[in-house]
């Protein structure tokens, strides 16, 4: 029957992420993602499945730390590169796009310098060179006027050429494997399918793997062939998408279904969700001397002498 | 842990300086002003003079604990005149709006353009020497930040349902200023409050200093150093104890607003529930 | 950009006039007038028509608002009146002062902000650690201290103990007489500087751009000079210029300690003196440079960041 298995692009085996040494995040997660294939995590909020997103990349802020397991990436277990190696990795071979186009660029740098960046940083071209290259990758994710728009700021682009900017960011080097969390969850709707269609076709194009993390099942219906639920940490179904959707095995992958909206229209979106996160991580880091003074009414007031 | 350290480090350090100033006329071994022996001027610290005698022989630790009465005495009262000023302007500018808000903004503004203790000076020389005037002088320059303050959350509450309900069930506009905004911004007041007194301790000990503010032989802070610059060279020591009460002063109250500051911050609580 | 500059620099005006104002309502009901402090030193001015005399000279024999009007008539052409003490044009008092005062406030946010703004940075790149505590605590203690007993003991230190320094004095053209008076007038700015730049790094540490920059691949020198640091200059930038528009009226008690001869040190020997024109010059021209400083600020900041839109 079984032909010979390509080797995973990406195998995660038994993940666990928690803070400190419990694992109260992700409680041993596994998930194969083969060389070109589009896989889906689905699950809500809270689930885990943007940490574990995170995690591949070594993007989790303390006190998150992974506690077990491991990350196969080209069958090498990252985490057991030291910095250095993983953060060379990051970029180059592996990529990611997240869900707030808005704050997910530098306000202060020309989106040309912040794709030309990748160039420079990877591939060791100089500034000259990389910004020509970096109208070539707007070009490529079909943004208009590349060589004027690569000399615009964050704030002069509309949410969806963010979200342009962004892929041609995480596709620059053309990584082997793209994590997109939430790409399309800030969008509007007339938006999403646009930019869900240019990266199924660059990815396709190039041969780039994706793990699409989404809350939206009718994202991950458009663009996996598999996908796996989430729940409170733990992967608690994998199936070929189809399949899923007419027989979920596991009774939460049928209440996600039940709730699902029809004919692709948003429920709640889950703008909140990463700032949830990160508000847990910059609580622990705050200085108790921050020149702003934030109240328990939520005001804010700058503490002069 | 190191948000509790420092408030009980700041009400530590502001407890030995209220108990000092408090009970001088008890702790202080001679009298500030009358004791003063020439034969025994300029002498270093010793068991007899903790912190050494000044150049007309009067014992410089008795000197630096009445020092402390002036200080907190002007700390205290002038951050509680800028209290009341400002939260009086805040609160009604933030819940009237209009020109009256457009009025305290713009006094606002220009108060925070003139550096404090400029107009502190300018006061002083018109009211003239002493703990009166430096009450005033420091009472009436202080007060734009906490009225900032005070103005912002008042905004930021005026819309809220509790504020809209009383205005519903018919309670006028200073009873609500007074039953439902004032409590939920004291904490920030009295935060700012504190931070000012540091501010107004040394601004005091600048005037005096600066021979405006409380004079000799009075002892203060300020004019203890004025006299201590004369003779540097012979008695540093005369220098050294009234700036290292003045700093340990300034250090205390502004650990404790910064502790208290801390405490009022929801990042830092919801880290600790 | 430059109908911005324009823009900003008129309206500095409404709050200049404000501040002549309330100056001059604080000074008019001075009790004690020049006229009689004269007589208290001892001069021979006791001739009631010697008295008269003065106080016409000087245009106190008009009422409140009339010289009120005549005040600012003068102002409006750049004349601060005349000097009761030294009979001079002010300005002339004045423009003197000028150079050694910006000069001061230069040096010690100079101070300032080579070692505050790398401390807070340091600080912030370690959060919590022993570091960020010592350098935490020493800005708190920078700004309890009374700068100018700290220039006491830096005086006692390096002026008369070591000798490496002089003690006091101004010379044009002479960097060793600004280094103690900048250093105890930069302390404070220091340790607000130094809180300000920790705070700023750790904003923007966990802003999302600079999670988006780390999955990049950047190295983290890189990262912190190409996605942090423009970042948190502009958050710095306010405190900046807000403490160097204020050093000049700061550093009053610094310049008399170590005898400098800017305009701190004359408005308080004019305040003594009660040489009201000179006082009231002096405070003008200390919250002209505030305002002026804060506008440069307001252009420095459309200048860095590009989502402000200049008009």
């Amino acid at each position: 029957m079984s032909k010979t298995v390509p080797a995973s692009i990406l195998s995660v085996r038994d993940l666990r992420i928690g803070i400190g040494n419990q694992s109260d995040l992700l409680h041993g997660v596994s998930f194969d993602i083969l060389p070109g294939e589009t896989y889906g995590l689905v699950g809500e909020s809270g689930s885990g499945k943007s940490i574990t997103g995170l995690s591949v990349l070594g993007l989790l802020k303390r006190p998150l730390q992974v506690t077990g397991g491991s990350i196969l990436f080209r069958e090498q277990d990252v985490l057991k590169l030291n910095k250095r190696e993983r953060r060379r990795l990051r970029g180059d071979r592996m990529a990611m796009v997240f869900q707030e186009p808005m704050t997910a660029l530098n306000p202060l740098a020309t989106v040309g310098r912040q794709i030309a960046e990748m160039f420079v940083v990877h591939r060791g071209l100089s500034w000259a060179q990389a910004r020509l290259k970096a109208v070539e990758a707007l070009e490529t994710v079909h943004v208009p006027a590349p060589d004027e728009r690569a000399r615009s700021y964050p704030h002069q682009l509309s949410g969806g050429m963010r979200q342009r900017v962004m892929i041609a960011i995480a596709l620059a080097c053309r990584p082997d494997l793209l994590i997109a969390d939430e790409p399309t969850t800030a969008l509007d709707v007339t938006v999403q399918a646009e930019v869900l269609k240019l990266i199924a076709e660059l990815c396709q194009r190039e041969g780039t793997a994706v793990l699409l993390v989404s809350h939206d099942l009718g994202v991950i219906a458009n663009m996996c062939r598999r996908v796996g639920v989430m729940d409170r940490g733990r992967l608690v179904e994998e199936q070929d998408t189809r399949a899923l959707f007419e027989t979920p095995l596991h009774p939460y992958t049928r209440g996600l279904l039940a709730a699902r909206p029809r004919l692709g229209s948003r429920t709640i979106s889950e703008r909140g969700r990463l700032t949830e996160l990160d508000e847990l991580v910059a609580d622990t880091q705050r200085g108790r001397d921050a020149p702003t003074l934030v109240t328990p009414r939520g005001m804010l007031a700058e503490a002069g002498r | 842990m190191r948000l509790r350290f420092n408030l009980v480090l700041g009400l530590l350090l502001a407890a030995i300086v209220i108990i000092a100033g408090v009970f001088a006329a008890w702790i202080a071994p001679y009298h500030p002003i009358i004791d003063a022996d020439l034969m025994n001027s300029e002498m270093p610290p010793s068991w007899e003079h903790w912190m050494g005698t000044d150049g007309q022989g009067r014992d410089v630790f008795s000197r630096v604990l009445y020092g402390a009465q002036v200080s907190l005495t002007v700390g205290l009262v002038s951050q509680l005149i800028n209290s009341c000023i400002g939260t009086a302007l805040g609160v009604s500018a933030g819940y009237f709006g209009g020109w009256w808000d457009d009025l305290v903004n713009g006094l606002t503004n220009v108060m925070l353009a003139i550096p404090s203790l400029v107009f502190a000076l300018a006061i002083m020389a018109v009211l003239g020497p002493g703990l009166p005037s430096l009450l005033i002088a420091l009472g009436l320059t202080n007060w734009s930040w906490t009225c900032r303050i005070a103005r912002s959350s008042t905004l930021s509450l005026k819309n809220q349902g509790f504020v809209q309900a009383a205005k519903v069930a018919g309670f006028g506009d200073g009873n609500i200023m007074r039953t439902q905004i004032l409590p939920n911004i004291i904490g920030p007041v009295l935060v700012m409050a504190t931070l000012g007194i540091g501010g107004a301790v040394l601004a005091e000990a600048a005037l005096s200093f600066l021979g405006v503010g409380i004079r000799p032989p009075q002892p203060s802070w300020g004019n203890m150093l004025t006299d201590a610059r004369e003779l540097l060279r012979a008695a540093p020591w005369a220098a050294v104890f009234p700036g290292l009460a003045i700093f340990i002063t300034v250090l205390g109250f502004n650990l404790l607003g910064d502790g208290m500051r801390d405490l009022l911050d929801p990042h830092m609580r919801t880290r600790r529930a | 950009m430059l109908r911005f500059i324009l823009r900003r620099t008129l309206q500095i005006i409404p709050t200049l006039l404000v501040v002549v104002l309330i100056i001059f309502v604080i000074f008019s009901v001075v009790p004690g007038s020049f006229i009689s402090s004269l007589m208290s030193e001892g001069r021979n001015a006791t001739n009631a028509d010697v008295m008269a005399h003065l106080n016409q000279q000087f245009g106190l024999d008009k009422p409140l608002l009339v010289r009120l009007g005549d005040y600012l008539w003068g102002l409006a052409q750049f004349d601060l009146g005349i000097s009761y003490r030294t009979r001079e044009p002010v300005w002339n008092v004045i423009e003197p002062r000028l150079w050694p005062s910006i000069k001061l406030a230069l040096a010690a946010m100079f101070f300032a902000a080579i070692i505050g703004i790398p401390l807070g940075f340091i600080a912030a790149l370690k959060p919590g650690s022993m570091i960020d505590s010592g350098t935490m605590m020493l800005a708190i203690s920078g700004l309890s201290l009374p700068e100018f007993w700290f220039g006491l003991l830096l005086m006692y230190v390096f002026a008369l103990q070591l000798g490496w320094l002089p003690s006091f004095g101004y010379q044009a053209d002479s960097i060793r007489h600004i280094i103690l008076p900048a250093i105890a007038l930069g302390v404070s700015p220091m340790a607000l500087l130094a809180r300000t730049t920790r705070a700023g790094v750790l904003d923007v540490m966990n802003a999302d751009f600079v999670r988006t920059a780390r999955a990049k691949g950047l190295s983290e020198p890189r990262l912190v000079r190409g996605h942090v640091a423009r970042n948190v200059l502009v958050l710095v930038l306010t405190t900046l210029g807000l403490q160097v528009g204020s050093l000049m009226g700061q550093a009053i008690v610094i310049e008399k300690l170590f005898s400098w001869p800017g305009i701190g040190s004359l408005l308080v020997d004019s305040v003594a003196a009660r040489d009201i024109p000179v006082v009231q010059g002096a405070v003008i021209v200390i919250v002209l440079w505030f305002l002026v400083i804060n506008m440069l600020v307001d252009v420095a900041y459309a200048a860095i960041d590009p989502r402000i839109k200049v008009t």
